[in-house]
């Protein structure tokens, strides 16, 4: 059998089997949560008659194993259940609160990755290049830098500089300074792009205004995670460059950029992969703080709503797809650096 | 005056329907004899006191989630209840700027039998959005939906008072009582008990089908609603706005950037703590209204040491309420006395004397209770109230220089009202207030109620409030609602911190009336009675 293929199935079967235990996991967290459910959503003013006529329609009142396996009964088949948001007579499924959410998600990942992946990889071959140079120094220290600030500080900060485009020739601060510095700073806040610091967005949005919308977003997420893939591939090409066989290429006369490309590059990718996936996972569960500063309507901000208001079947689905998001990257990680070694890909 | 003033009056009155433009009122100002700034000022600030037609308008609420439904059984905050009930539908009647009750979907209303019988007439010709006409047997249904054992709806306990809702023809509808209530048009208004069109004997919610001066476009849960203009709405003229969208924003931070990029014209919940920045704004303007909510410290009134009533009083006594305005609302809250009828809200009171920082006086009861200090705790978290931890932090500091030694515990924000309201000894609550004094008495303090947060249950208040519920006497029920006011003031075991005001901003180009204080966003109707003043 061939080797990739042998240890995509076998990682595939491992996967399913860490799915079932944190199935396990998600659902007693959950069932541990305190609060009630019927409450968080009839509000503060609920009656006790009122919540305990809630609680009988949503099933809610069974023991919790019981609830368990028809939940997993129910996955099987591909429905994820109602979410407790449901009323008589007018069912809302997981499945349609999640879609348009994950969609948004995917789209800004996407966005995000289609900027950040080449950025990274492209400044990480240079600074390698010209390791130790002003060029490094200055990519290293710029990187680093934006990677330092929490994510809503940085959002916070783009989102400043928008508003300070119109306000800023008006403020105090502006009076403050010298004629000439106001007047030059006011010409460099107008060259910022009047980006839309709301990125709401629905259904009916069309494709070009979504991807306007999900500027500043994906702008935050670029500067977060560059500097922990760009580090990676610098540091791995430069593992690779201290190699015998590149000082061969060198004594053959092969230019630097021609060394790195063809010789280093390729030997290279196993540890880049690990870390771009592991960022590419981050985009998809992780950016709950840059959604909610940008009121942009994805699946963090799905799940923290319905913690919020214990919605559990959307929490249990969510917590599931963010389970199989990292399961899933980290298996094309590894499919990928075994296809790109020929030692991995013909192991004696 | 010249015949050119005279001209400047009419186009004045005329810039209103957009009759004049900017370019022919500023040449009638010249020739007034006024300058061309003078000229567009007065253009400007009349184009804006007359209501126009049409417009876009986006409106940026504080709350919003993927649990909101149009569902009027839950409306749990300001995003439903601002679109939904305020935009959406009609409830019977609603109450104006100067919190009084009005006819809304009914005509009018009057009642007999001691206040015990109500009949509502419906208003001719209202229609629902698909043009079927609005009967007494839709408003039935709709009432009835909150009514009865197994309804989930919040308004519930609202609705235990009426023993029976019928039609009586097809324009009026007649409500029974358990006990006469002079106040019950006031209850109508909730922003539940809106009409919704029966389909086979039961209220439909779920078409989306009502009566309001807007139509619903699109919906999506904890993102936003967008609705448009109702061409056959039944009250003249309104509403003025041709479309509105209204978009949940629960962040604070990017509450306030989106109004000032301009992406939203409104905001509800400004950040008071960032005010003065947006102010400095010039297309920004700040809506203050104080309203009927406040913040209180409730205390179990049947446990140690609160059953005593001087311990009570020593603790009312030993709170710097105007440092808590100052300090934790930057002004923006109006000081309480221990009594929850906001004086906006007729037969409020101011009852005497004014509780204010004392430690004498603290002392003098804490002495009276026989106890030289005390040791008590307080549970608080923010989700009572934005600033409630801070609050009691203040609390303790003052109530230490009176021999009292306030722990203050700080308890998990989520979960609050099921874990710590109602159920640790001495908590902050909020209460977004209502709009009559029985309305309020009877949720919050009345001994049967399930919300009687401070179990306080004072024979003489009750007996009190069941009779002056059915006065109909004006002087006599201002005297018992005096002295009820009076009683919640010296007995009552909670403490009534302060009056919130409702603060939002708006940019300039948005435009409207005295704003009401029922609710927040203008009684819930900012889209039916706000407009665009293009100017």
């Amino acid at each position: 059998m061939n080797p990739v293929a042998r240890t995509v199935l076998q990682r595939l079967g491992l996967g399913l089997v860490t799915l079932f235990i944190v199935s396990i996991i998600i659902f007693s967290a959950i069932a541990m949560l305190p609060g009630d459910f019927a409450k968080a959503t009839l509000g503060q003013s609920a009656t006790p008659e009122t919540v305990a006529a809630f609680q009988r329609e949503i099933g809610i009142d069974r023991p919790p194993v019981e609830r368990y396996f028809v939940w997993v009964a129910q996955m099987l088949h591909g429905d994820f259940g109602s979410s407790f948001a449901s009323r008589t007579g007018y069912r809302r499924t997981v499945a349609e609160i999640i879609a348009p959410r994950l969609y948004n998600t995917m789209f800004l990942a996407a966005v995000t990755a289609l900027i950040a992946v080449p950025l990274a990889l492209g400044l990480g071959i240079l600074a390698a290049l010209y390791r130790n140079g002003w060029f490094d120094r200055l990519v290293n220290v710029a990187t680093l830098t934006t990677i330092s600030f929490p994510e809503f500080f940085v959002a916070y900060m783009l989102a400043y500089l928008v508003i300070s485009r119109d306000t800023f020739i008006g403020s105090d601060f502006a009076q403050t300074l010298p004629h000439w510095l106001t007047v030059s700073l006011n010409w460099a806040l107008n060259a910022v792009p009047k980006f839309p610091t709301l990125s709401n967005v629905n259904d009916q949005t069309p494709f070009w205004e979504h991807l306007w919308k999900v500027a500043l977003p994906a702008i935050t997420l670029t500067l977060v995670i560059v500097a922990h893939m760009m580090r990676m591939t610098r540091a791995a090409i430069i593992n690779m460059l201290a190699s015998p066989y590149i000082d061969m290429a060198r004594l053959k006369g092969m230019s630097p950029i021609v060394i790195v490309l063809r010789h280093a590059l390729p030997n290279a990718w196993a540890p880049i992969v690990t870390v771009v996936a592991f960022n590419l996972a981050y985009l998809i569960v992780g950016v709950v703080v840059v959604e909610v500063v940008f009121v942009y309507p994805g699946i963090g901000q799905l799940m923290v709503d319905a913690v919020k208001s214990r919605d559990v079947p959307v929490v249990q689905a969510c917590a599931l797809i963010f389970a199989a998001t990292y399961i899933l990257l980290n298996l094309l990680a590894d499919v990928i650096s075994i296809a790109t070694n020929p030692r991995l890909l013909h192991p004696r | 005056m010249s015949e050119s003033e005279y001209k400047l009056g009419i186009a004045q009155s005329l810039i209103g329907g957009g009759k004049v433009s900017r370019r022919d009122f500023i040449h009638l100002g010249l020739a007034a004899g006024l300058t061309v700034a003078a000229a567009d000022r007065l253009f400007v600030s009349t184009a804006r006191a007359e209501p126009m037609q049409g417009g876009f308008a986006k409106l940026g609420m504080a709350h919003g989630a993927t649990t909101d439904s149009i569902d009027p059984a839950g409306y749990p905050d300001t995003f439903t209840q601002t679109a939904f009930s305020g935009s959406l539908s009609n409830s019977l009647t609603e109450v104006d700027a100067k919190g009084n009750v009005q006819p809304d979907l009914a005509e009018s209303f009057e009642t007999s039998d001691g206040a015990k019988t109500w009949a509502f007439k419906l208003r001719k010709g209202a229609t629902f959005h698909n043009g079927k006409t609005v009967t007494a047997d839709d408003v039935v249904t709709s009432l009835q939906y909150h009514m009865g054992k197994d309804t989930k709806s919040a308004a519930k306990s609202l609705l235990d008072s009426v023993a029976d809702v019928k039609a009586d023809g097809p324009e009026t509808v007649v409500f029974t009582l358990k006990d006469g209530n002079a106040d019950f048009p006031y209850i109508m208004s909730d922003y539940h008990l809106v009409i919704m069109p029966a389909k086979d004997g039961k209220a439909d919610w779920a078409s989306g089908v009502r009566t309001g001066a807007f139509v619903l476009e699109n919906f999506q849960p904890g993102v936003s609603a967008k609705l448009k203009r109702n061409p056959n709405y039944f009250k003249n003229g309104k509403p003025y706005l041709d479309e509105v969208e209204f978009i949940a924003i629960t962040d604070l931070a990017a509450r306030m950037a989106a109004l000032s990029t301009g992406e939203v014209d409104y905001i509800g919940r400004a950040d008071l703590k960032t005010l003065g920045m947006l102010k400095r704004n010039p297309k920004v303007e700040i809506v203050e209204v104080t309203g009927y909510g406040h913040y209180t410290l409730p205390m179990n009134v049947t446990m140690a040491p609160f059953d005593n009533p001087d311990v009570r009083m020593a603790l009312k006594w030993a709170i710097n309420r105007q440092e808590i305005v100052d300090k934790i609302f930057l002004g923006h809250a109006t000081v309480a006395n221990d009594n929850p009828i906001a004086p906006a809200i007729k037969f409020a009171k101011d009852p005497q004397p004014q509780h204010s920082f004392d430690p004498e006086k603290a002392k003098h009861y804490l002495k009276k209770a026989g106890m030289e200090n005390l040791k008590v705790d307080l549970s608080v978290a923010d989700a009572a109230f934005a600033g409630a931890v801070d609050a009691a932090s203040l609390i303790r500091e003052t109530a230490a220089q009176c021999g009292i030694d306030v722990n203050v515990v700080r308890e998990a924000e989520d979960a609050y009202w099921d874990n710590v309201w109602l159920k640790k000894p001495w908590c902050a609550s909020y209460w977004s207030g209502r709009a009559t004094a029985d309305w309020m008495f009877t949720q919050a303090f009345a001994a049967d109620s399930s919300w009687n947060e401070s179990f306080w249950k004072n024979p003489h208040f009750n007996e009190l409030l069941v009779q002056a519920r059915a006065e109909t006497d004006e002087a006599k029920r201002a005297a018992m609602y005096a002295e009820m006011q009076q009683l919640t003031h010296d007995d009552g075991g909670s403490i009534v911190l302060v009056f919130n005001n409702f603060v939002s901003a708006q940019s300039k180009k948005l435009a409207h009336g005295d704003v009401a204080p029922n609710w927040e966003n203008d009684g819930l109707k900012m889209a039916e009675r706000w407009w665009i003043a293009t100017a």
